[in-house]
Parts: structure tokens; sequence; C-alpha cells
């Protein structure tokens, strides 16, 4: 056991000495909550647009006012014609072009009806959906102001409604979950694989292999300084986003506690299994950031939806314990929901600590080439 | 000239006796286009909709049925209670409630107003205000529908309507796959660039062999320059790989000048490097510069404009990205892929491009010491 504790002693000194893991460990997840919280975004701020007025009356002013009062839209330019709209979207400064016809005024008030073109830059399909939806949600305001109060009495159906658990609709409560997993899994299985790794290539492996410490002490004595370093880091970052972006935890801390020991405990276990396989420093970390960090931001749903993925994608999330992960900590974090709504995650999480780990006993080798 | 043909030479030999490296780098730009394109889609198909009809008349039924006919809309469930809804939405099975409440339809016929209850899964903000937004259009449509059929319409009152129609220029059906294969390709050859040339000036560190170098006549600007250009070229073959594979897998079209879009990206890619090799000259191990480069790449990509658009970004976020290469590359892949875009249309940020990989490459050639 003395033996043992010297061992992780002698790993902790080897994380604190080198500043730049320790950084790494805390400075990363830092930098990303806070990139994440206020660059990511996205909501449409004064973005440019410009109006092709071909009939210049006091409606169609009005209703460009309106657009440009709101907050979304900032006027960029004031077109002559058509050919101008090319122009101006080509240049990439105006996101789109807003066309009221000819006569606007005097058709909508003879024939009851006048129409207004939205040309849109399709070249960045987020903004032009928001755009046009955010223009549409103004015409139909006029609208109904058009239609006046006699109106208002007859539109029967009144909808009311409740955002659940994210009633200020903030963008972080998406993310911050996927950041815990995401560093986690970084920490854990990436750096643990190194320093393995690491050891095999510099030959230090074949030191400890000759040492009186057993192979389990040794893998042991490699991830418990990660274990406990990367526990500390979660708490960080929960009090980061809490007290930066009032991010609360719901449900039971204790049961979220225990749901990332538990993947810290995976990850740890995938690291281990990647430097049963891996030759050397360059292939771990090849492994690790193609085979399990890219499909974990791509398709674990923290920032791109699954559900609209061709189906293999779908398939593939299916089996990515993060995606699993990310479920039980929204769950328990943001919905505050309790155990019995995460036990099947929980279970697979389990399953596959333990399948890892099994594998890497089966290919761990005490004797090197 | 003679040396640097030299050192060339060598690190392509290098580079190519590495069995794994060899491979890497061809198989970096098909992993890259074939996963990467297909994944990144904001699109959101349909929305579960749970419905709970207190009411069951035929007018609560009209309605019901106007959503179950949008293809956006796929009714998971209806119920009447709303503990087993709130179930549903805890366990993702829908993302939106809709109640209706008894006495709908003989209220509605009596022209009294009935208010509805919609809940909303939010904690994806932006699908919340969307499905939302969209669901209100189905109301308020069914309730102009009552309107039209003269169902109550006071004396005096004369509908009028501005109606809006809208087309999108550059991807017509606003496919994503369009949107993203341009950032991708500005992703690989960062990603490419930045790590091979960073990791192989630290392994040349980390076994010694670069103080071999050191001791020859080899000036500093050569040696910078025979490590950039072997980068440079293979950052530019893998760019034309990942081109066809986008263009014939994902049938992106091209409006632009490729001659533009390759000198573009070898000013970005000449940028990139001089960062990378400046950088290496810190790093005292390969792993130290993998996270260091790891932590980079994520910060550039994150701020380019790749999933979100940089105006939505604060200022003080805009301003940091004058200096961010990535932002420039992808706005530049973009309009000459999809809007063909011209030299003309593209000289600031080409300037901005040239500024950049000049300050980065001095700055490498100024820190790199030949002395130990």
């Amino acid at each position: 056991m003395k033996r043992f504790l010297g061992f992780v002693r002698k790993e902790f000194l080897h994380i604190f000495r080198d500043p730049l893991t320790m950084i790494i460990i805390f400075g990363i997840p830092a930098v990303q909550i806070l990139l994440f919280g206020f660059v990511v975004s996205t909501d449409l701020k004064e973005t440019k647009v410009a109006f092709l007025d071909l009939s210049k009356d006091e409606i169609t002013r009005t209703l460009s006012g309106k657009i440009c009062s709101s907050g979304f839209f900032e006027l960029g330019a004031d077109l002559t014609g058509y050919h101008e709209a090319e122009h101006v979207l080509r240049k990439n400064k105006i996101k789109a072009v807003i066309v009221f016809e000819k006569d606007f005024g005097r058709r909508l008030i003879s024939d009851g009806t006048a129409s207004v073109h939205i040309i849109a830059d399709g070249s960045e399909p987020n903004m032009a959906t928001l755009i046009t939806s955010h223009i549409s949600a103004i015409i139909a305001d006029y609208n109904r102001e058009l239609a006046g109060a006699g109106l208002q009495q007859v539109l029967l159906v009144q909808p009311e409604v409740r955002m659940f658990y994210n009633p200020t609709l903030k963008g972080q409560f998406m993310f911050v979950p996927g950041v815990i997993t995401l560093i986690m899994l970084l920490i854990c299985a990436l750096m643990t694989s190194i320093t393995i790794t690491r050891e095999k290539e510099f030959g230090t492996m074949e030191v400890l292999l000759v040492s009186p410490l057993r192979p389990a002490q040794i893998i042991l004595g490699k991830v418990l300084p990660y274990f406990i370093l990367s526990f500390v880091d979660v708490i960080l970052i929960l009090l980061l986003s809490w007290f930066v972006f009032e991010l609360p935890v719901k449900g039971s801390l204790a049961l979220l506690l225990a749901e990332l020991m538990l993947y810290i405990l995976m990850s740890l276990s995938l690291g281990i299994l990647i430097s049963t396989v891996a030759k050397n420093m360059q292939q771990a970390i090849f492994i690790s950031l193609v085979g399990m960090m890219l499909p974990t931001v791509l398709l674990s749903g923290f920032i791109i939806p699954v559900e609209s993925m061709p189906m293999p994608y779908q398939w593939v999330s299916k089996i990515l314990p993060p995606a699993y992960f990310i479920t039980i900590i929204k769950n328990i974090m943001i919905k505050g929901t309790g155990f019995l709504y995460v036990w099947k995650e929980t279970l697979f999480l389990l399953v596959f600590t333990l399948a890892a780990i099994g594998l890497s006993i089966r290919n761990f080798k005490i004797r090197l080439q | 000239m003679k040396v640097i043909l030299y050192l060339i030479r060598k690190e392509f030999l290098q580079i190519f006796r590495d069995r794994f490296l060899g491979k890497a780098i061809f198989a970096v730009p098909v992993v890259q286009m074939l996963l990467l394109v297909p994944a990144v889609t904001f699109e959101i198909r349909h929305v579960n909709l749970c419905v709970i009809d207190r009411d069951m008349t035929p007018a609560s039924r009209e309605l019901t049925g106007q959503l179950e006919g949008s293809s956006f809309f796929r009714i998971t469930r209806k119920t009447f209670s709303e503990e087993e809804a709130r179930t549903m939405m805890h366990r993702n099975r829908c993302d939106l409630i809709l109640q209706i409440p008894e006495g709908f339809g003989r209220n509605i016929a009596r022209g009294i107003p009935v208010p509805v209850q919609v809940g909303v899964n939010a904690i994806n903000a932006s699908n919340a205000q969307l499905s939302w937004g969209y669901l209100n259009g189905v109301i308020q449509t069914y309730n102009l529908n009552r309107l039209k059929k003269g169902a109550g319409m006071p004396a005096g009152v004369q509908l009028q309507q501005v109606s809006l129609s809208n087309r999108y220029w550059y991807n017509e059906m606003l496919n994503y796959r369009h949107y993203m294969m341009p950032g991708v390709l500005g992703i690989l050859v960062l990603a490419i660039g930045f790590i091979l040339a960073g990791l192989n000036l630290v392994k040349e560190k980390e076994s010694g062999t670069i103080e071999q170098i050191n001791v020859t006549p080899v000036k500093k600007y050569q040696f910078i320059l025979g490590k950039m250009t072997p980068f440079l070229l293979i950052g530019l073959v893998d760019l034309a790989i990942g081109l066809t594979i986008g263009i014939f897998t994902f049938g992106v079209p091209f409006q632009g000048s490729i001659l533009l879009l390759f000198l573009s990206s070898a000013v970005f890619l000449v940028g990139v490097l001089g960062l990378a090799l400046f950088m290496s000259t810190f790093a005292r191990t390969q792993q130290q510069f993998m996270f260091t480069g790891f932590f980079f790449i994520i910060v550039f990509v994150l701020m380019s404009g790749i999933f979100t658009p940089l105006e939505s970004m604060p200022l003080w976020a805009q301003k940091i990205d004058l200096v961010n290469p990535m932002a420039y590359i992808m706005r530049i892949n973009r309009m000459i892929m999809l809007k063909g875009s011209g030299f003309h249309d593209l000289r600031n940020d080409l300037l901005a491009l040239v500024l950049i990989a000049t300050a980065f490459t001095t700055l490498a050639v100024w820190r790199y010491r030949k002395t130990a």
C-alpha cells in the first residue's frame, strides 16, 4: 500500500510540475464555457438588410421603419433596382433584400392585399431562416394592427405559451452539459492514454514493470490522479456556470455527482483501453482525437441536433457513451428528474465501462516486445 | 535556394517514410468530408407533439387535424392526463404539449375567446422559439380560416393583409451541406497544416535531430521555409482531394474561380504554418504542442462563424476575430463557392490574410533560435 501511495505521489508530481497540463486541465474548461456562453450565439442582432422600395409611399415607409426599429435589423442600403440586389448580397455585408412591390399602398387599400418579397442569402441557412421568420412575425403584427381592435375579438383561439425548463430561453442550458461531457473525456481518456503510452515510448514503463508494483497497481496509480483532478474540474465548471450564467442544478446533487463519477470511470477505462492498443503517443493522440473526441463533438447532440442527421449517424450516436451521459446530465441538472428517468442510460454506461476494463485487461502485456 | 530544396526533399522523405503519417495525409480529407459535411445540419425536420384534448368536439378535432396535416408536427401521443404529458417531456418523447380545455368548441361557437395552453421544451432555446413560432402560425391560420368562413366577422371590418413571399439566393433549398462544405474545407486545411507542421518541429526537438541542423550553415529563414513548403503543398493537395469529394459526393455547386480559392487557401496556410512553427518553439514535447494546438483550433473554429453567424457575436469577440485567420477563410470559401464572388469582392479579406500570414511567419523566424 505504501509503495502504491508513493507511486500515486510520483504521478501527481508529474502532472503538477508540467504547467501546461495544469493549464489544460483548468484553463480549457473555463475558456470553453465562456466561449460558448458569450460568443456562440445564433440571435439576430442588427443584421444589415437592404430595401428595394418600388413604391415609396407612406405604408412601405412605416413597414420598413418597423423592421429597422425591431432591434433585429439595421438598414444597410437603399436599392433602386433588382440588379443591385445581386451586387450587395455578393459583397456579404447585407444578408437580405426586402422588396416592396410597385403601388404597394394603393393595392393594399384598394385590393386589400399587397406583397412583400424577401431575398435572403441562402449561403447561411440558419441566418436565412431566422431572417425570414423574424420579418414574417413583424408583418403578422402589422396585419393585426391593420385589422384593428375589431379583429382581436374574433381571433378566438388564443394560445398561451409556457417555456419549460428554461423560461428565459438561455442558450447556455444547451451546452454546459455538453462541455462537461467533452472536457471529462478530454482529460480522462486522452490524457491517461498519453501518460501511459509516454512511459512505453520513453522506456520508463520497463522500469515500472520490473518494480515490485503489480500491473493493476501501476494502472490504478496512473489513473487515480486524473480521477481526482477531473472531479475537481467538474465542480469548478458547475460553480462557474452557476455564478456566470445562473445555471442551477435542479435535481439531486448527490445523484449528479455519482453519475459524474461513473462517467469519469468510463472515460478512464477508455483511456486505458486506447493505451493498450496504441504503440506510441502519436497514435494515442490520433485515436483519441479522431475516434473519440470528433464523434463526441459531432454526434452527441450537444451542438448539432442528432434527430436531423442521416440514419447511419443516428445509429452511431446510439452506441456513443457521451450521448447517453449528456441525456443523464441534462435530465438531472436542467429537468430535475430523478434516477428513475435515467436508469437505462446509467446501465448502459456501466456495461460499457465494464467492457472497456475487461478488454484492457485482456490486451495488457507485461512483457515488452 | 539549393539549400531550401534539399531541406524540402528531406522533409518529404521523412514524412512518407512514416507509414502512419503517409496514410493519414490522404485519409484525413476523405474522412473529414464524408463525416463532417452530412452530419452538420441545424434543420428541424419535425417536432414531436403531445396533445391533451379535453374537449373532443369537431372544433377541437379540426385544430388537431390541421396540426397533424402539417409535415412539421408529429403527434406522438394523445392523452387526457397532464401528468402523462409532462412525463413524456421529461423522457424527451415530445417537445411540445398542446392543451385544449373543456368547452373549447362550445365557447368558440358562441364567439367567446378560448385560451389554449402550449408547453415548450426550451432546453434548446432556438429550437423552442422556432417550434413555438410554427405552432402559433398554425393556430393563427385556424383563426383566419374561421373568419373567412364568416363565423362572426363583425360588420365594418375589412380585412387588409400584407402577404409575404421569400426566396433564398445561392442556396435555394437551404441545403446545409452546401453551407458546411466550404467551411469544412477551411477546417481541413487548418488541421492538417497546423498539426503536421507543429508536431514535426517539436519531434525534431524531442529526438534531438534539430541539433544536427543547427550546427549546419543553414540560415534561419531557410530552415523555416524548408519546413513550411512541404506542408503548404500537402495542405493544398488535401484541399484538392476534399474539394473533389465534396463536389462529387454532395453536389455542392462551385460558382467562382478555383484558382482564387487555391490562392486564398495558400495564403491562409502560410499564416497557419507560421503560427504552428511559432508555437512549436515554445513546446518541449509533442504532447504539449498537441494540447495547445487543440485549444487554438477549437477557439479558431468556434469563433470563425462556421456554425453561428459572426454578426451575432458580441463586439469584443468580433474584434478578436480580426486576427483569426479562420474567420477570413470561412467567409472567402463560402463566397467563392456559393456566390461566385470575385477578387474584387474579396480584396479586403485577402489583404487581411496576407497581413496575418506575414506577421506569423516573421514571428516564427524571429523566435526560432539556432542556439539551444
